[in-house]
């Protein structure tokens, strides 16, 4: 079925490139037909994407290891989910899966505006299909996943041991439906500019993706701090690495867009910048892409360098300096049709919030690629470590949650000094309490920066609960409805407006849970032997007994050998046990015997933690597996041309020998306070987000009304 | 060899339905229905501002004066809006 992955790969090249000509002959010479036809190519396209996509997941369900690919990534011994999610972990692989999901979204938005927007959506069409065009170009030049073995080998060499986790196989799809969903809104500002057709129009129509690209690469960038804090063994969340900054620049511009589009729609204003704004998010999301795989920056997270950076950086620039070149042409055309009334309004509050965003994002930018500036101007490659992006982006997301706070209560337009006063009475007066409170009851004045985040997160949340209860109060006014119908009826009609509340509330929360567990954080490094035990914070922590297990580690994840510890946690009059592990994968390389191949090959570690409201406990083990060397040396030579049976039981030995004799192992406990209300803060924005995306009843209802109506005018006029 | 006939197959199944559309002309009358279309969109863009701009009056967060000023231009854009639609026949 190789032959066909590729086939289809190349005829979706083909229809991508027509789908991009027609619909270019289609916008210039006013033949809607070609405009037909070349939306019609792009949902070829996806049909065609989908197929190869198909055919791909059934070489690595089938173990069909004459594809290069399934030989690179997988092997028999792979468990069932991570062979299904094994596809993105490879070069070409995620190429694929970047241009199913460009067709997937093209072809939902040209659907969606097959009724509307006809001179911008055939140039959008157009964008698209080139997009499109460029990753298939890189599949059917360079990184073919269809590729074929001369002779397939026996088994694969395996998923990377790293990316044998839940979080990490959902995380890449997730990122990258965020970076695609912001080339919808890219290719219609294109079609909008070239057209000079700018208004709100093309804002209306793609703003729903746009937040929806948003939500999966928020999400996708949660799942992957998620996956840092549980499986790479260091205890953090955010490391201020090349490959996790790659993806929260577009994200931070991309929510600066979001917030100053409205701006556009209700007053005509920003016009420039939103146009600027898009096109840098679709840059920067193109540059992610480019920097998880191209290994120009050294990261935890780059799994292999690239063989198709120069054409991703060819694409990149091309990009960037095209639709500048079209922004700068059009300045005319971009004229604000508004002045700002007021500083006291909420345009201008957004106007700041997206300095802030973008001051973040330059911040970041400039962290992250000075290595290669540093390199260029002095020869030496030199990177900039957490202390120094701290030290930018605390101040800077200090100012921006508090902007969280103050845009909500404010109107658009213009308000007056006594509203403010009014509407921010309640919440500065929580922000207060919060402040005495923390005071007097912990020790959150030992950090400034995390007591002040404390006071603005209550001050966000107070505000939110405001705004909710004078929303449900002023619905109850107008319709006398009881409370709960009025608050829903209230977020049913305002859906965009309060899905925005309830994610402001999210990010408030999120970012307590960032500054208490950065800034009270207890770790300790210790190695212990068994019956030894330690303490941390308020825990003490005993070395029980070492662990061996052969096949079926904890995790899941087909690791045949796993070592670890059994802990007992105690505080108080509280006992529980934990089980900490790390396992060992083996490796191709024959020189390290029969025997050694499974002890020296990738070894990961799987935390193990108790999750709680106000703190968890994170424990990981390092055993000391040296001893094993003598051993497994003399095993190599003896059994190293003995059947697989006997080997099975020489590597049983040799581990039962660890857990006989076990030597004192190294441990990290860390615990982390409030880290918990991360996750929970990233959960109540996806939900927040999801509120806002949703279409409203009223909204479909009277589409479809709009819809019926113009058909009944052209059926009666026909008659 | 599969490489080849999938091409075929694949090729002209592609051609088949991106071609339709242009041996069947006569899609300008579709042209007003979708000004008419996006004028909706634009009518409910505005009706949304209006319900706005009165949930932000009623929660005190815009005085008397500056509803009825921001009142009174939302609801001559509105009408212009509606104007363009009923022009549309």
């Amino acid at each position: 079925m190789a032959g066909v992955g590729s086939a289809c790969l190349l005829v979706a090249l083909i229809a991508a490139l027509y789908a991009a000509g027609a619909s270019v002959y289609a916008a210039r010479s006013g033949r809607r037909q070609f405009a037909l036809s070349g939306r019609r190519a792009i949902y070829c396209m996806a049909g065609l994407l989908a197929l190869a996509m198909g055919i791909l997941e059934a070489a690595f369900l089938g173990d069909d290891f004459s594809f290069a690919l399934v030989a690179q990534g997988s092997s028999s011994d792979t468990p069932t989910f991570y062979k299904v999610t094994a596809m993105w972990a490879t070069q070409s692989g995620s190429l694929l899966l970047w241009a199913f999901l460009l067709s997937v979204y093209a072809s939902l938005v040209l659907f969606l505006t097959r009724r509307s927007l006809r001179e911008i959506a055939p140039w959008a069409t157009a964008v698209l299909g080139l997009i499109g065009a460029f990753f298939l170009l890189l599949m059917v030049g360079w990184e073919n996943p269809f590729d074929t073995l001369q002779r397939a080998p026996a088994d694969g060499a395996g998923l990377n041991p790293l990316l044998r986790h839940p979080a990490m196989m959902i995380h890449p799809p997730m990122l990258y439906s965020g970076y695609v969903g912001f080339s919808i809104p890219f290719a219609f500002a294109v079609g909008a500019l070239i057209t000079r057709r700018t208004g709100a129009d093309w804002i209306r129509s793609t703003r729903r993706f746009a937040l929806v690209a948003w939500t999966f690469l928020g999400t996708g960038i949660m799942l992957g701090a998620l996956w840092s804090y549980t499986e790479l063994g260091w205890g953090g969340y955010w490391a201020w690495d090349p490959v996790e900054n790659a993806s929260l620049m577009p994200w931070l511009v991309g929510t600066a867009f979001l917030h100053s589009v409205m701006v556009q729609e209700k007053r005509g204003m920003l016009k420039v910048w939103n146009a600027s704004l898009i096109v840098a998010t679709f840059v920067l999301a193109l540059l992610g892409t480019f920097l998880v795989r191209s290994g120009i920056l050294d990261s935890i997270h780059a799994f292999g360098a690239s063989t198709i950076g120069v054409q991703f950086l060819i694409f990149i620039a091309l990009v960037a300096v095209a639709s500048t070149a079209l922004v700068v042409s059009r300045l005319p055309h971009l004229r604000s049709e508004a002045r700002l009334d007021s500083l006291l309004s909420r345009e201008a509050f957004f106007l700041l919030n997206n300095l802030v965003l973008v001051g973040l994002c330059l911040v970041i930018f400039w962290g992250t690629f000075f290595p290669l500036i540093s390199e260029a101007f002095t020869g030496e490659k030199a990177s900039l470590g957490p202390p120094w992006f701290d030290g930018y982006t605390t101040p800077l997301a200090l100012v921006l949650v508090l902007l969280a706070g103050v845009g909500p209560v404010l109107a658009w337009r213009r308000v007056t000094w006594a509203g403010i006063r009014r509407a921010l009475r309640i919440p500065v007066a929580a922000s207060a309490g919060a402040l005495v409170l923390l005071l007097l009851l912990t020790d959150a004045g030992d950090s400034a920066p995390s007591l002040v985040m404390f006071c603005l997160a209550a001050f966000v949340l107070a505000v939110v609960g405001q705004e909710f209860w004078r929303g449900a109060a002023a619905r109850r006014v107008m319709t006398g409805d009881p409370w709960p119908r009025a608050l829903t009826t209230l977020v049913g009609r305002n859906r965009r407006r309060y899905g925005g509340y309830i994610v402001h509330a999210g990010i408030a929360v999120l970012f307590l849970g960032v500054a208490a567990s950065s800034a009270f954080l207890t770790q300790r490094d210790v190695r212990l032997s068994p019956g030894q035990s330690t303490k941390v914070g308020d825990y003490t922590v005993t070395y029980v007994r070492p662990t061996a297990r052969l096949g079926g580690d904890r995790a899941g994840t087909g690791a045949p050998i796993s070592f670890g510890a059994v802990l007992e946690l105690r505080k108080g009059g509280h006992r529980e046990l934990l089980r900490p592990s790390r396992n060992f994968y083996p490796t191709q390389d024959a020189s390290k015997g029969a025997i050694g191949r499974f002890f020296e090959g990738e070894a990961t570690s799987e935390v193990d933690l108790r999750w709680g409201a106000r703190q968890d406990f994170w424990a990981a083990v390092r055993p000391d597996i040296s001893e094993l060397d003598g051993p497994i040396r003399e095993a190599n030579a003896r059994f190293g041309d003995s059947n697989p049976n006997v080997q099975g039981f020489v590597i049983a030995a040799i581990t039962d020998r660890y857990r006989r004799n076990p030597p004192p192992a190294a441990f990290r406990f860390i615990v982390s306070p409030l880290v918990a209300w991360i996750w929970i803060g990233g959960g109540i924005a996806l939900l927040g987000a999801l509120v806002a995306a949703w279409p409203s009843p009223e909204a479909r209802l009277r589409r479809v009304r709009a819809l019926q109506a113009a058909r009944v005018g052209r059926e009666l006029s026909r008659a | 060899m599969e490489y080849a006939v999938a091409l075929l197959l694949l090729g002209a199944l592609v051609v088949l339905v991106v071609a339709a559309p242009l041996r069947r002309p006569g899609e300008a009358r579709r042209h007003e229905d979708a000004r008419r279309a996006e004028l909706e969109a634009a009518k409910e863009a505005k009706y949304r501002e209006i319900r706005d701009a009165e949930l932000d009056f009623r929660m005190g967060k815009l005085s008397e004066a500056d509803h009825r000023t921001v009142d009174r231009e939302l609801r001559a854009e509105a009408i212009e809006i509606l104007r363009q639609l009923d022009s549309l026949g």
